[in-house]
């Protein structure tokens, strides 16, 4: 009974390429839209969420003012100092270390090429806070970190604009007024979440830093690592009250510093993401919506389209439930290959489209199986109505129809 | 006297309701015994389709009775008349009424597919019952590619595929030439001497009545008379 229908339902699709392929081109768009939305979307959030680990997860940054900006009037909040470093470093519990940034501009020069690029002044803990390999080299020593040597471990941007392919580590450049060695490159780690290119650094010891480009004691930025077993909230708290202390900021007065989680920008851009993709991905199953409804459209005019045909299957001693059947099994053969092709179509999408985004190739097996389960759901719920009409024709009357 | 195979008994049919209701069948009774050929005639309007749709348990009538093989036909419902039709009916057209785009061959099949038969054996009867309608050779052309008389022969043989004990044949050669007419007829006549199936055939040429071994002639509604004759086609007695 059931595989005569099939063979039935078969029969027709193949009889009629051209109306089948115009009957289910709503549905193969439907599910090609909103795999291939929901895959890139997917593929997005996990892109913004690989780049924001890459910043150091479990790792709090300290500046001075308040929010991303400096805040509004006022004197600018001092910045912090070597003492605010040790005493967070010897004080608050839950730590595993603070690195100290001071920051400058200059321009790199080195046989003829120049490079404008952010000084990044810190300690060896630095690389502890937030690991970030070498591709060659080696960091500063505990030695020329004291001694403030002109020592640099370069980004990868600076590395390939300055030395262009030649051997970095072990020559000497120029970076502003002072003569620098180079000891060791660092891996690329690519666009930040937020703009900026994280490779495009030089990173010496802090006290070089201050005593040659800054010309002052100033520490912009604290990079403090939380251990796992503290939440972050609770280390956030105590690092809250000794600044306000070593700030001397009253009860009921602002702080003038902020603390950045970077687990939280993190979860925020994923919120974010997650929500647009949910969004793209509204929109396109309503298209799957609007497909199912073509393959009613077109079975309901193929059922006035075949009253003949009908007509000739009853006469010949086919029952009302076999006629349902047949249209009912052919509409939902029709949308599964509808959502077979679509699932296709879906991966090439993903396929081209993903390179252009800068995202990863992924397939995903959850969103391919619910949408082609939808457009197999779609073939039964616009396929009833379409086949109980065929159904309940008089064979007299369908058989006279023109 | 054995029991006729159809036995129509006091049979009306009003369509449509009240002021405008329209009697076809004004109380007809007629015996089609097994083994006979039976031409149906009659104007247009006089019943002799409704009587066809009726026999072809397409229909039911509003009152009286239809027994097949001494069973009440309108005791069943729409799903078991489809049944009776499946097992022991076969129609043919007037206009073939065959699916287009569909080979010779699977539309022959389509009897056998909703009887359920499995594929080989449908394949090997559908194409006996080519064999029979002499179209073995064009199994596999679809009927835009097959003349008229041979579309007529493949609904021949799709009727017969399944050996029912009645073929109802609805102005067959209406749209068929006069050569392509009788080549139709003497296969109906073949089938109805060798086969032994009871044919039923509505038609408006006596050309094509004279073939038949009875005619029943419909008028306003009833059965206006009754020609048995012999093979040669005199008319033996009136009814």
């Amino acid at each position: 009974m059931f595989g005569t229908t099939l063979i039935l339902a078969f029969r027709s699709i193949r009889r009629h390429l051209l109306r089948s392929f115009l009957t289910v081109l709503g549905v193969v768009i439907g599910v090609g839209a909103v795999v291939t939305m929901v895959t890139l979307g997917n593929a997005t959030t996990a892109a913004v969420q690989t780049q924001i680990s890459s910043l150091g997860t479990n790792m709090l940054q300290i500046r001075p003012g308040q929010g991303f900006g400096r805040g509004g009037g006022g004197p600018r909040p001092p910045d912090f100092d070597r003492q605010d470093v040790a005493a967070i470093a010897n004080q608050v519990a839950g730590i595993t270390a603070v690195a100290p940034q001071a920051q400058s501009t200059a321009t790199a020069i080195y046989e003829g090429a120049n490079w404008s690029t952010t000084i990044n002044g810190t300690t060896g803990t630095y690389f502890q806070v937030q690991p970030w390999p070498l591709t060659e080299g080696r960091i500063f020593t505990p030695a020329e970190e004291q001694a403030g040597k002109a020592v640099c471990v370069i980004g990868s941007t600076v590395k390939t604009n300055l030395f262009r392919g030649a051997r970095a580590v072990g020559t000497r450049f120029r970076l502003g007024g002072v003569s620098c060695d180079v000891i060791g490159v660092l891996s690329t780690r690519g666009q930040a979440g937020f703009g900026g290119d994280q490779d495009d650094v030089v990173i010496m010891p802090i006290k070089a830093v201050q005593r040659r480009f800054t010309g002052n004691q100033d520490v912009r930025l604290m990079l403090v690592g939380v251990d796992q077993a503290y939440s972050t909230a609770q280390v956030q708290a105590s690092l809250t009250d000794i600044l306000r202390e070593r700030r001397n900021i009253t009860a009921g007065k602002e702080d003038d510093f902020n603390i950045f989680d970077t687990k939280q920008i993190s979860d925020t851009l994923t919120g974010t993401t997650t929500l647009l993709t949910r969004i793209v991905a509204a929109v396109a199953a309503i298209s799957l919506l609007v497909g199912g409804i073509g393959i009613m459209n077109i079975m309901l005019v193929s059922v006035t389209e075949r009253t003949r045909e009908i007509g000739i299957r009853l006469a010949i001693g086919a029952v009302a439930r076999e006629v349902l059947m047949q249209f009912l099994v052919e509409a939902i053969v029709l949308s599964c290959l509808g959502g077979l092709a679509g699932l296709l179509i879906a991966q090439l999408a993903i396929a081209l489209l993903a390179p252009l985004m800068q995202v990863a190739w992924m397939f995903d097996l959850r969103i391919n199986l619910i949408a082609f389960g939808i457009s197999a759901v779609i073939g039964v719920v616009f396929g009833y109505f379409p086949a109980r009409r065929a159904a309940s024709l008089n064979p007299i009357d369908a058989l006279r129809h023109e | 006297m054995v029991e006729p195979l159809i036995k129509l008994r006091g049979v009306t049919k009003t369509y449509g309701e009240g002021p405008t209701a329209f009697q076809a069948l004004k109380g007809v009774d007629l015996d089609i015994a097994a083994g006979d050929f039976v031409a149906v005639m009659g104007p247009s309007g006089s019943g002799k389709s409704t009587t066809m749709n009726i026999l072809g348990c397409l229909d039911v009538p509003t009152a009286g009775n239809f027994l097949f093989r001494g069973f009440p036909i309108e005791t069943l419902d729409r799903d078991q008349r489809a049944l009776l039709r499946r097992k022991y009916l076969g129609f043919v057209f007037q206009g073939f009424n065959l699916l287009s785009r569909t080979t010779a061959l699977e539309n022959v099949e389509l009897p056998l597919l909703y009887r359920g038969d499995a594929r080989q054996a449908r394949h090997d009867t559908a194409m006996a019952a080519l064999d029979k309608v002499g179209l073995a050779d064009w199994w596999d052309h679809t009927p835009a590619e097959l003349s008229g008389g041979q579309q007529q022969r493949v609904a021949i043989a799709r009727a017969i595929v399944t050996h029912p004990d009645v073929l109802l044949a609805d102005e067959p050669t209406g749209n068929l030439d006069s050569e392509r007419s009788i080549e139709i007829m003497e296969l109906l006549t073949d089938l109805n001497r060798n086969s032994g199936i009871t044919v039923l055939m509505v038609t408006h040429e006596p050309d094509m009545a004279a073939f038949a071994r009875t005619i029943v002639h419909f008028k306003d509604g009833l059965v206006e008379s009754i020609e048995s004759r012999n093979r040669q086609g005199a008319a033996a007695e009136t009814v």
